[in-house]
């Protein structure tokens, strides 16, 4: 980790320095009108060493997964493999303009058309759209799905989505961006959804229900198609969020146990790197109940040629053009790398990573649902009077581990979220509950350490109380 | 197996710890009749089978690099410099998470502060966000955005010539809520005399769809007289040589970030930009990075205001956007450090100087007639013949003239949207001119 002080991009500037020489141009000069003209242009001049220099220095003060162990639970931080780069990064993806016909695209068409059938495979589903940018966009084009399915069969009263007390904070949100009413239900004493409190919930407002499996605990849903029986004979859809999908690929196929319509991020399970916020993809997959809804367009076999065409009912765009097409090389390649013994393994490794990671663990540390678990589980991080969560996390920065996801789920008080993901070794698993453990012993003997962590790190603890009140949002000269 | 490191003895010793008798064991939760499906999928190759298979696929498509191209319509063939990637490209960026963990982000966290410096200065806001998914979803949201900051207000216009796949994006994020959308046509002045009482927002695309760009005076002070706001959705090379959006009132100011420092990659992934008046700032969806010190008064860089966000407010939330497009963001800073005050002002007048003189020599051709009064790097053709055809026929020497506007009406068949960028030589213009001479004969 870099700790010098990288002065701001403005900070380096110099005037009449130059980063990139553009040719000479070879036609006439045209007159710019004086009302459209701007005046001067307050970026930066700086030279090519410079910022290179300067963002390689700003790289090395990031933890990421090609440096440090990650186990930042529901986000799957898996490596992300170098072939991947290689395969996005071919001058004939890179420089294709998406309105280049379709007779000139056919290898994005056919690559985009056999990712849609190995996904559909993979969930058991029907049909596929690639074109959701993320998780979140995912949800939104599902719960979009759901509301115009209903609309469609002059149901006008179902406007209530049910979503457990365990779910990520984008379901409700995107109900509320689909115009629907998200309603929650609280877990059971197993940390799965509560059977009575769904039924009790059941009727003809009921629009559908959003459910997590594995859920956001780690923990497998036993009760999957029981939740969905109830749901479809109350006339509602069960939407799947494929969050954490990476425990149960060729284990278990979500359309078979009668998931109606899902989102998978390729950017979690299927390996694509997580750019430091995105670029992902939350494609989505849909049974034949609701495949004439999904978003367009889809790419379609026509004898031998490839095209794109919208589904019949689809509720329309969810984005301009047909999704972030260099994600899905790096998820094809990635997915066929594995093939489906690779993609069955993956989930083992994973599952029985985070199951030895939380044997150790739960030694010294509470973990609320202590039942086998699948990809993730859930600890809580007051190990010691005046010790919290957020001490520990920061105290397992000094320690040259990124935190793990910390205060969610809701539901779990001071909760530690662990996914150490199939990807990381026996060794390196040992060496984090090592760390857990000595951290424990510092909670109790020492925690100083613990509430002035980090200090092995460019900056401090900041404050983000006054940063919220009074805040500077950009440079300023 | 691939990318999985446990040996079948670290195995054994982990089920032994665990006190499994297999992995298998570790699925018992998942009902019996549905685990372990058998998937019918191509057989697993090796990263050099994979390879060699994608580069056969991807050498099916004829890219941007062979031939001469005049494409547009809101996805541009830029010069993107041999830095750009290789610096995003790096690992400690490349396969980072959202920056949650301030103290190990700072990389992270700088360069969206400083993303959200350069895109302000462009844009002449005081606030951008830390990104959307592309210009489209950045637009309907902001849309969104308007419709809650002037609450009671079920009116939103917009062009008519806005881009065809932005107002359908458009259309999918208004469908749940009672919004009456309204296109407006002619001078942007003019029609902004139509901004009443029950209007939220008055969108202008700069330039719009047909390349148009829309005299801007008088328009903020009309939508402001009635109670609304200005969103400009505007090309982020064209901000760069023209007064910024913010100078002429906007209150939003929306972009598609793929023309600074991304490629073109068949559509995506791109850069939604969004930024907006500092009255909005708490209204505005999706990441936020902001200054903030530490216990020792050193400065770092923080996310910020997330009482907005979805993961703290729930269905409460002003937007359910989570990952964005962080990488491509960090693309666009660099290319914006790198290109600079003199280079990004450079790039906008190689495309604005050359767009003009091709739309002199196309206007030059019997039976062609350049439709725009002022345009930028894009600019709509009437054509003696259909379009369509005459694409078709230049297609086939290489030559891509543009887009024929029958694509998305029908009924326009006779124009063609050509754009010219920075990329285009005077000679490939010249053979564009001869080429539809020639087709159109």
């Amino acid at each position: 980790m870099n700790l010098t002080p990288e002065p701001l991009v403005y900070g380096l500037s110099s005037p009449g320095r130059v980063g990139v020489v553009l040719p000479e141009s070879d036609v006439p000069v045209a007159p710019v009108p004086a009302w459209l003209e701007r005046d001067s242009l307050p970026l930066p001049e700086l030279d090519e060493l410079t910022t290179v220099r300067h963002f390689t220095r700003l790289s090395q003060k990031n933890f990421s997964i090609d440096t440090n162990f990650y186990p930042l639970g529901s986000c799957t931080m898996k490596y992300n493999p170098k072939a991947n780069e290689a395969a996005a990064a071919h001058p004939s993806w890179r420089n294709l303009h998406p309105y280049a016909g379709e007779s000139m695209s056919q290898g994005a068409l056919e690559l985009v058309f056999r990712l849609q059938e190995i996904l559909a495979e993979i969930g058991g589903f029907k049909a596929v759209s690639l074109q959701p940018a993320a998780g979140a966009h995912g949800e939104l084009a599902g719960v979009f799905m759901i509301r115009k399915y209903h609309l469609e069969r002059g149901d006008t009263r179902r406007v209530k989505i049910l979503i457990p007390d365990s779910a990520h904070g984008t379901n409700p949100a995107s109900c509320t961006m689909a115009g629907l009413e998200a309603v929650t239900i609280p877990s059971n004493a197993e940390g799965g959804v509560d059977l009575e409190a769904l039924k009790a919930a059941l009727g003809p407002e009921l629009a559908g229900i959003m459910i997590t499996n594995p859920n956001t605990l780690g923990l497998f849903e036993r009760n999957i198609e029981e939740i969905c029986r109830l749901v479809h004979e109350s006339g509602g859809l069960v939407y799947g969020d494929g969050a954490n999908m990476n425990a149960v690929t060729g284990v278990f196929r979500p359309g078979d146990a009668g998931i109606d319509v899902m989102h998978f991020n390729l950017h979690k399970t299927f390996s694509t790197p997580h750019g430091g916020g995105g670029p992902g993809v939350g494609m989505v997959a849909a049974n034949a109940t609701l495949a004439e809804f999904l978003p367009g367009p889809l790419v379609v076999k026509k004898g031998d040629v490839f095209a794109l065409e919208t589904p019949p009912k689809s509720i329309g765009r969810m984005k301009a053009f047909y999704g972030n097409f260099a994600v899905l090389v790096r998820a094809y390649a990635y997915v066929r790398m594995l093939g489906a013994e690779g993609l069955r393994r993956l989930a083992e490794n994973a599952v029985l990573n985070a199951n030895y990671l939380k044997v150790l663990v739960e030694k010294r540390w509470k973990v609320k649902y202590g039942r086998r678990c699948m990809h993730e589980f859930v600890a809580s991080g007051d190990i010691a009077e005046g010790v919290h969560t957020l001490d520990v996390a920061k105290r397992l920065i000094d320690y040259g581990f990124h935190p793990p996801t910390i205060y969610f789920p809701l539901i779990v008080p001071e909760a530690v979220m662990i996914e150490p993901t199939e990807t990381e070794s026996k060794e390196t698993l040992d060496a984090f509950a090592a760390v857990l453990d000595r951290i424990a012993d510092e909670a109790r003997d020492n925690p100083a350490l613990l509430h002035d962590a980090p200090t092995t790190t460019p900056i401090g603890r900041l404050d983000e109380v006054a940063a919220a009140r009074c805040p500077v949002l950009c440079y300023r000269a | 197996m691939p990318f999985v490191p446990n040996t079948d003895a670290d195995r054994a010793a982990m089920l032994a710890a665990i006190g499994a008798g297999s992995v298998e064991e570790l699925f018992a939760d998942v009902p019996a009749a549905r685990r372990f499906p058998k998937l019918e999928l191509p057989k697993a190759l090796s990263e050099l089978e994979i390879l060699r298979e994608l580069d056969a696929l991807a050498k099916k498509n004829e890219a941007t690099d062979s031939g001469a191209w005049f494409v547009g319509g809101g996805a541009y063939s830029h010069f993107v410099p041999a830095m750009v990637p290789a610096l995003a490209g790096r690992g400690e960026f490349l396969t980072a998470y959202t920056p949650y963990q301030a103290e190990v982000s700072q990389g992270t966290l700088q360069a969206i502060f400083e993303y959200q410096s350069m895109a302000a200065a462009l844009f002449g806001v005081e606030t951008v966000n830390a990104s959307h998914y592309d210009g489209a979803t950045a637009l309907a949201e902001a849309v969104l955005m308007a419709l809650h900051a002037v609450s009671g207000r079920p009116r939103v216009m917009i062009p008519a010539a806005l881009h065809p796949e932005y107002r359908e994006v458009l259309a999918t994020y208004l469908e749940a809520f009672e919004v009456e959308v309204v296109e407006w046509k002619g001078s942007a002045a003019e029609a902004a005399k139509g901004v009443d009482a029950r209007t939220a927002c008055f969108v202008v695309q700069w330039p719009d769809f047909e390349g148009e760009v829309h005299e801007l005076s008088g328009v903020a002070d009309a939508v402001h007289a009635a109670g609304a706001l200005l969103l400009v959705h505007v090309d982020p090379i064209f901000a760069a040589l023209a007064k910024s959006p913010g100078s002429l009132g906007a209150d939003i100011v929306t972009a598609e970030g793929q023309a600074l420092g991304n490629a073109l990659y068949y559509g995506g992934p791109y850069l939604g930009m969004m930024g907006a008046t500092a009255k909005l700032v708490r209204k505005m969806p999706g990441r936020i990075v902001g200054e903030a010190k530490d216990k020792t008064g050193r400065t770092g860089y923080v996310l910020t205001l997330s009482a907005r966000e979805q993961h703290i407010r729930r269905e409460k939330a002003v937007s359910n956007i989570c990952s964005n497009q962080g990488l491509v963001m960090l693309q666009s800073t660099i290319y914006m450090a790198a290109l600079g005050k003199h280079g990004l002002a450079r790039v906008a007048r190689l495309c604005w100087d050359k767009a003009h003189y091709a739309a002199a020599e196309l206007g030059k051709l019997p039976g062609f007639k350049v439709v725009n009064r002022t345009f930028f790097k894009e600019f709509l053709v009437h054509t003696p013949v259909p379009a369509a055809e005459l694409v078709a026929k230049l297609e086939k020497r290489g030559v891509h003239p543009g887009l024929a506007l029958s694509r998305w009406h029908p009924e326009r068949t006779h124009e063609l949207l050509v754009a010219v960028t920075e990329m285009n030589t005077k000679e490939q213009i010249d053979l564009l001119a001869r080429s539809l001479a020639e087709a159109s004969k």
